[in-house]
């Protein structure tokens, strides 16, 4: 059984995944982060691949992944850096990253490399259903691997069910229509549409994900899915954080958003 | 040959598709399954060759360049497309997407530009047709292409710098594709090349057929035969080489030659020709061939010419180079220059820095006697006289 499955399967509410750049603030930072979301009581977690033309994000998580990408980072050293903490980390993994980077790589090499990894999970957002369906589901279950589908309020039913059938994780709703980027509310016109989605009773878990950013939108988006995703706030928090002062100030950063 | 023609997904070949985030998943599907119901609607139709005729200029002439063709021995032609309103081939696109976009009852538009050309046609469209317009361009490109800023600010276009990347067109169709996943419901994203997600590239390929659709009449006319032995285009994104080419995909006798930016030399690590430096890689939406590093970064391309200076190219010129169905041939800077230079003192014509590139190849091309060639001047150099008088003796 996967470690996402498990975690779905033990705890229905709350569930707070964060989003971290990998090689951010710092090259080597990648596994101290994650290291210090574990034992911070995050649920899991997700790497991004700093990438040159993020298309989805906005602009904390631009200059995140400008930064990572000029302190060196590439997708070789993030494989070996998850590698080093493979034993010892509990947190289920999700790689998030553009698909040209996979592309290149070379699909097969990638999903081989993030098994080797533990990584059971991915989202690659520029990567549409219909790809996946005809080039790649074949290959990730092969390595095991499961993809995300994202939906967003402009998504239709129809298309929202079928999403649900083909997911076996769970599904990544998008809180508006917009790229990735804090903001310190949800709005009526939001929670309406979440309330849209939780009365589909869907099967799959819900997360989520854009615009959620401390305990008071990560509390009410949980009230309308099994929990939220946090990155740009997450992103900001440790941005020109010192190695040294990572583990307490994400710390207190979890702390924070799981105040009531 | 099999026939070169887009497939149902959107592919030519193993180029194209659809690479985009699911947010713009509904926007994208609204477009293709109604473009070509659109485009092939009487009214459409109409209110297009309407406005071509008498608000564009068109046909534009084409014009047999005798000095330029007894110098490199072959009768060329130049089509005329700097001849159009707006100072290039742009607006053939831009009036087409622009009915479109009316007629999917949208009220903002947005767009892209790299050296302003495409953003000064699309602010042209929207006084036309009273919509909100908001071109997106790098910051860098705003600083080399000042009188084109200006136009589209007299336009009434919001013009936003693109500070992300290179700060050049790659940052604007970012930045643009951004604002369109946050505006989905009245936006519609008027993009200015042959490139992004399907159906765009089949799209403003099929609005800018109407260059080569004219190439044949006319030449049929002047010589008595619809079909050059060449035609020769630039090509950043490819869309005028897409319009130049595309009556003539099919029709083997005619050879078509794409034109890319070699920058200060192919191999100098300033460049463009996207066909020598990339390989296969997803951009802005369509997959096709990228200049990119090991990891699939995509790397900064260069040229003069603000119009060329893009790291992919069209997913068709993918296609048609992969095929070889084109040949693909580069000019640097210089070879540009002395080429815009040329055409001026022999034909009296400024083309435009693009243009250049595809004036460039005419002396590394051995022409047999009698060869008829086409050379698509995309464009008028008004707005390249800053560089222009750099070389001025």
């Amino acid at each position: 059984m996967k470690k996402l499955n498990k975690l779905f399967a033990e705890k229905k509410n709350n569930i707070l995944s964060v989003f971290f750049t990998a090689g951010f603030p710092s090259l080597n930072d990648t596994t101290k982060v994650l290291k210090a979301l574990e034992s911070s009581g995050a649920d899991f977690v997700e790497v991004g691949l700093p990438y040159s033309d993020p298309l989805a994000d906005g602009e904390t998580i631009q200059r995140s992944s400008a930064k990572a990408l000029a302190n060196g980072i590439n997708l070789d050293i993030i494989f070996d850096q998850l590698l080093l903490v493979k034993d010892t980390n509990k947190l289920p993994i999700v790689i998030m990253g553009y698909f040209n980077q996979i592309l290149k790589y070379g699909e097969e090499k990638f999903c081989a490399k993030c098994k080797e990894c533990g990584v059971e999970t991915l989202i690659i957002p520029d990567l549409p259903m219909i790809e996946y369906e005809n080039h790649y589901k074949e290959l990730f279950g092969k390595h095991g691997l499961s993809n995300v589908f994202l939906i967003s309020p402009m998504t239709s039913e129809e298309r929202i069910r079928k999403i649900d059938d083909m997911t076996d994780l769970f599904i990544y709703v998008v809180a508006s229509s917009a790229t990735t980027g804090a903001k310190n509310k949800l709005s009526d016109e939001q929670l309406k549409y979440f309330d849209r989605i939780k009365n589909m009773k869907l099967e799959s878990p819900l997360m989520i994900g854009f615009g959620i950013s401390d305990n008071n939108t990560f509390n009410n988006a949980c009230k309308y899915a099994n929990g939220a995703i946090v990155g740009s706030a997450f992103v900001s928090a440790i941005s020109g954080v010192g190695t040294g002062d990572i583990d307490t100030v994400v710390r207190n950063w979890v702390e924070d958003i799981f105040s009531k | 040959m099999k026939k070169i023609e887009i497939d149902e997904n959107g592919y030519y070949g193993i180029f194209g598709g659809a690479f985009i985030p699911e947010l713009l998943y509904p926007n994208v599907k609204k477009l293709e399954d109604n473009y070509l119901d659109i485009m092939n609607s009487d009214s459409f139709k109409k209110e297009f060759s309407q406005l071509l005729d008498t608000y564009v200029g068109r046909p534009t002439p084409l014009y047999k360049a005798e000095r330029l063709s007894q110098k490199y021995g072959a009768t060329i032609y130049l089509k005329r497309e700097d001849l159009n309103h707006t100072g290039a081939h742009k607006i053939n696109n831009t009036i087409g997407q622009i009915l479109i976009a009316k007629r999917l009852g949208k009220k903002r538009i947005i767009a892209e530009t790299g050296a302003g050309q495409h953003g000064v046609a699309t602010a042209t469209v929207c006084a036309l047709m009273n919509l909100e317009c908001i071109v997106f361009m790098g910051e860098v490109d705003i600083e080399r292409q000042a009188p084109n800023v200006a136009r589209m600010k007299m336009l009434g276009a919001t013009v936003i710098p693109a500070k992300s990347g290179s700060k050049t067109l790659k940052d604007a169709t970012n930045e643009a594709i951004r604002d369109w996943i946050n505006h989905p419901k009245d936006t519609y994203y008027l993009i200015g090349s042959v490139v992004g997600p399907h159906p765009y590239p089949d799209m403003v390929a099929r609005l800018q057929s109407i260059i080569s659709e004219e190439i044949k009449q006319q030449l049929n006319k002047q010589t008595g035969s619809s079909f050059p032995n060449k035609v020769i285009a630039c090509v950043g994104g490819g869309s005028n080489a897409a319009g130049a080419f595309y009556h003539f995909l099919n029709e083997e006798k005619v050879e078509l030659i794409a034109v890319e930016a070699a920058g200060k030399g192919v191999d100098s690590g300033r460049s463009a020709a996207t066909s020598v430096l990339g390989d296969v890689g997803v951009l802005h939406g369509s997959k096709t061939i990228l200049m990119q590093d090991e990891y699939g970064q995509v790397i900064e391309p260069y040229s003069i010419s603000a119009g060329l200076d893009y790291p992919g190219i069209g997913p068709l010129h993918a296609y048609l180079n992969d095929i070889k169905r084109a040949k693909f041939m580069n000019a640097t800077d210089d070879e540009a220059i002395k080429a815009a230079f040329e055409l001026t003192e022999l034909e009296g014509i400024i083309p435009a820095l693009e243009s250049a590139h595809a004036l460039a190849v005419l002396g590394k091309i051995k022409f047999k006697k009698d060869e008829v060639v086409v050379v698509n001047l995309s464009g008028r150099g008004d707005k390249d006289m800053a560089t222009y008088m750099k070389y001025i003796k």
